[in-house]
């Protein structure tokens, strides 16, 4: 019933570390490592976790915008760590990524106009007129005018230039959109614009979403399904309400209950982690999370927990559940 | 009155650039008590980070300049005082917390440096006391291997363990306010939930009061006894955290708290206030959020409104409450919830 649109196994991704004259590899980040996850078609699968846990290298690495070190991307069916440029090419007609910096990501020395039709141009929409014209289309989609098209990015707010990312994403009638921190930058009032335009949009284009978020209430909010991430490993992957209501990890734990929320009446426990997060260059033996956890045994410090459904598609990593 | 530690009396501080005069902070009054925790809240470029700059004048100026108002410490107006008094002021009584701790450690003296010299400014202290009085801080902050870290500078840290020392330094001069302007921001939710048991720490143990800036209703439901939602330069409204969140009155406190995703409820579509904020000017008439007010009306587009009393005696700075015979009410109500 559910197509797999995107089928993640075993992604690793290391960053050398390299040092002294020669440059000789001293060691490697873990940014990424061993993550194994599906997307279906048509849905939005969250990813949340804290800075630095591996969300955006696991984004791009899907992408190959990095190459990923080890493991399999199968994007309807096809493992695109193994298909050469040209097809590669072809396929981000497919797969798009919106980046939280919605000024970074668009040159400023570009109108508008030329920011949303260069993929039109790229994947092979040469007649002028028609990309015009594609443009026009694209930015009433999102909510701008079609007037738009001759400014330049910094004429516009943040929000504004995120529709204008969503808009470029669009173009080529991508089937996949990574969407790394969309909203992240962005006022309360103008964040609920944009995650109603993404909402919007997916139903009108049937589109699936990875989203990336470190906000654990707007990944709520727009998600089906709900990975967490915790030093470059997903610790635990469910359905959004079942994770919410029945976090079984105790990193998911802590991390929902230190979520601030806007009502006095809330008065929920909190548990509160001691100590940081490690470095990914030298991640805690065992259970990556064993430094923090407040349940942690003798054998998380030795044994890695894998990551199974526990039960009906409820993924964790924790040896409280083997 | 006494118990009144911070007084902001109709504040002005503008910035006056190439394009013409910016009225960032237009006519801002609000206090804090002893002991007290006072959010102000409202999205970027509001006026939050000026209006505290201006309380321990670090208003860039160039462009920036307090024009007028009050700003009373303890009966003592600070609004014009002298360099050489904001000195003793600033890090003795009044201590702050910025969003990027980076910013206001020395990245050129050891953590411990800074924190003896804070220490030794308040207490009859040896260097060598001072030093373990600094590593029993640091410990108390929640920072391990607190005696290596003494010796580590601000770079080795990370952000959560620098926003941990700000806290220790602003504990170390034992201030009787501290301005936080967005201290959490920075940091992830588990990191965040140490550093504000931390202020809520220092609040009850030593009675110091907390302006706390920040956007997150969150933080201000969980922090704050009292709230000040400021839009476009100006107060909007003010209460306590319950009636603020509870039972808004202002049109734009009731869109921002609508806007907000739910953790604990479903919501298909999320409620949007349009647009966004403007870019205020000396010549801007009419209500500030005029634009973007779905209750919007007339008089709204063409005059300014004033702190108006509602039915339950709140002040909201909007014409819908101004149906008891236009009583307006003086610049500096809305602030008093003490009587
Ligand atoms: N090009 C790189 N070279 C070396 N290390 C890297 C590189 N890119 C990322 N890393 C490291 O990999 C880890 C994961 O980084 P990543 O950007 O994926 O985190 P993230 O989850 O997206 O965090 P954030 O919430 O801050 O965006 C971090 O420790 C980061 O420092
Ligand atoms: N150095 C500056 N020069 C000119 N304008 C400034 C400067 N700093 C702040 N402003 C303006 O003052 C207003 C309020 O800014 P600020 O207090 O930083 O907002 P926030 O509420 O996000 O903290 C904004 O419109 C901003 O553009
Ligand atoms: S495996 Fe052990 S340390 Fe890891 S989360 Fe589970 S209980 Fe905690
Ligand atoms: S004064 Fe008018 S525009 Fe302003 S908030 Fe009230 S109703 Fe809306
Ligand atoms: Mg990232
Ligand atoms: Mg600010």
């Amino acid at each position: 019933m559910q197509e797999p649109i995107l089928e993640v196994n075993h992604l690793k991704k290391y960053f050398d570390i390299r040092g002294g004259v020669f440059g000789k590899k001293v060691g490697a980040v873990k940014a990424v490592d061993d993550v194994s996850f599906t997307v279906n078609e048509g849905e939005i699968l969250g990813i949340v976790g804290e800075s630095g846990c591996g969300k955006s290298t696991t984004g791009k690495a899907l992408l190959r915008l990095i190459e990923p070190t080890e493991g399999e991307v199968k994007f309807n069916d096809q493992d695109i760590t193994q298909v050469n440029s040209e097809e590669m090419r072809q396929l981000r007609r497919d797969m798009q990524i919106i980046f939280q910096d919605p000024y970074a990501s668009l040159n400023p020395r570009h109108t508008v106009e030329k920011i949303v039709a260069e993929p039109l141009l790229v994947h092979g929409m040469t007649n002028a007129k028609e990309r015009k014209e594609r443009v026009k289309e694209l930015l009433e989609i999102v909510g701008l005018r079609a007037y738009h098209a001759s400014r330049y990015p910094h004429q516009f707010s943040g929000g504004q230039r995120q529709r204008i990312g969503i808009a470029r994403a669009l173009a080529n009638n991508p089937k996949l959109i990574i969407c790394d921190e969309p909203v992240s930058a962005l006022d309360v009032s103008v964040q609920s614009q944009i995650l109603n335009l993404m909402s919007d949009l997916r139903d009108q284009f049937n589109l699936t979403y990875l989203f990336i978020a470190h906000d654990l209430s707007v990944v709520k909010h727009i998600s089906d399904r709900v990975g967490v991430m915790y030093l470059g490993r997903m610790v635990e992957l469910a359905d959004k309400d079942e994770l919410y209501e029945n976090p079984k990890h105790p990193y998911t734990q802590a991390l929902l209950s230190a979520v601030p929320v806007a009502d006095p009446d809330e008065t929920g426990e909190r548990i509160i982690l001691q100590g940081d997060v490690p470095s990914p260059s030298n991640p805690p033996s065992g259970c990556p999370f064993h430094t923090r956890c407040p349940q942690a045994m003798d054998i998380c410090q030795e044994v890695t927990p894998t990551f199974q459904d526990h039960s009906d598609q409820h993924y964790v990593a924790c040896h409280l559940y083997e | 009155m006494s118990d009144t530690i911070l007084e902001l009396n109709n504040l002005h501080t503008h910035f006056f650039t190439d394009s013409g005069e910016i009225p960032a902070v237009d006519g801002v009054s609000f206090h804090v008590n002893k002991g007290e925790v006072v959010g102000v809240v409202g999205e970027s470029g509001c006026g939050k980070s000026v209006t505290s700059l201006s309380v321990m004048q670090l208003v860039p100026s160039p462009p920036g300049r307090i024009v007028s108002g009050e700003i009373n410490f303890k009966g003592e107006n600070l609004a014009f005082a002298s360099e050489k008094r904001m000195r003793q002021i600033r890090g003795n009584e009044i201590a702050m917390i910025f969003q990027e701790p980076m910013t206001s450690l020395d990245p050129l003296y050891s953590i411990g440096n800074q924190l003896v010299e804070a220490i030794r400014m308040h207490n009859k202290m040896s260097k060598k006391e001072a030093r373990l009085k600094a590593i029993e801080m640091l410990d108390l902050v929640g920072i391990p291997r607190a005696s290596e870290v003494v010796d580590e500078f601000p770079h080795q840290l990370s952000g959560g363990m620098r926003q941990r020392v700000m806290i220790a330094m602003a504990m170390a001069c034992d201030p009787e306010l501290l301005i936080a302007d967005e201290p959490t921001t920075a940091l992830d939710v588990t990191i965040q939930a140490q550093i504000l048991d931390l202020m809520r720490d220092l609040n009850k143990q030593k009675d110091t009061g907390i302006l706390l800036i920040t956007h997150d209703l969150g933080v201000v439901a969980e922090m704050c006894d009292r709230v000040v939602v400021m839009y476009a330069g100006q107060v909007v409204e003010e209460g306590t955290v319950r009636e603020i969140l509870k039972d808004p009155k202002h049109p734009y406190t009731k869109g921002l708290i609508r806007s907000l995703p739910n953790l604990h409820e479903k919501e298909q579509k999320l409620y949007s206030i349009p647009g966004t904020v403007p870019k205020v000017t000396m010549d801007s008439v009419g209500c500030r959020f005029a634009p973007r007010c779905e209750y919007a009306f007339g008089r709204c587009f063409s005059e300014n409104p004033a702190l108006y009393e509602t039915e339950d005696h709140r002040y909201a700075r909007c014409f819908l409450y101004d149906d008891f015979e236009e009583q307006e009410v003086a610049t500096h109500a809305g602030t008093d919830s003490r009587s």
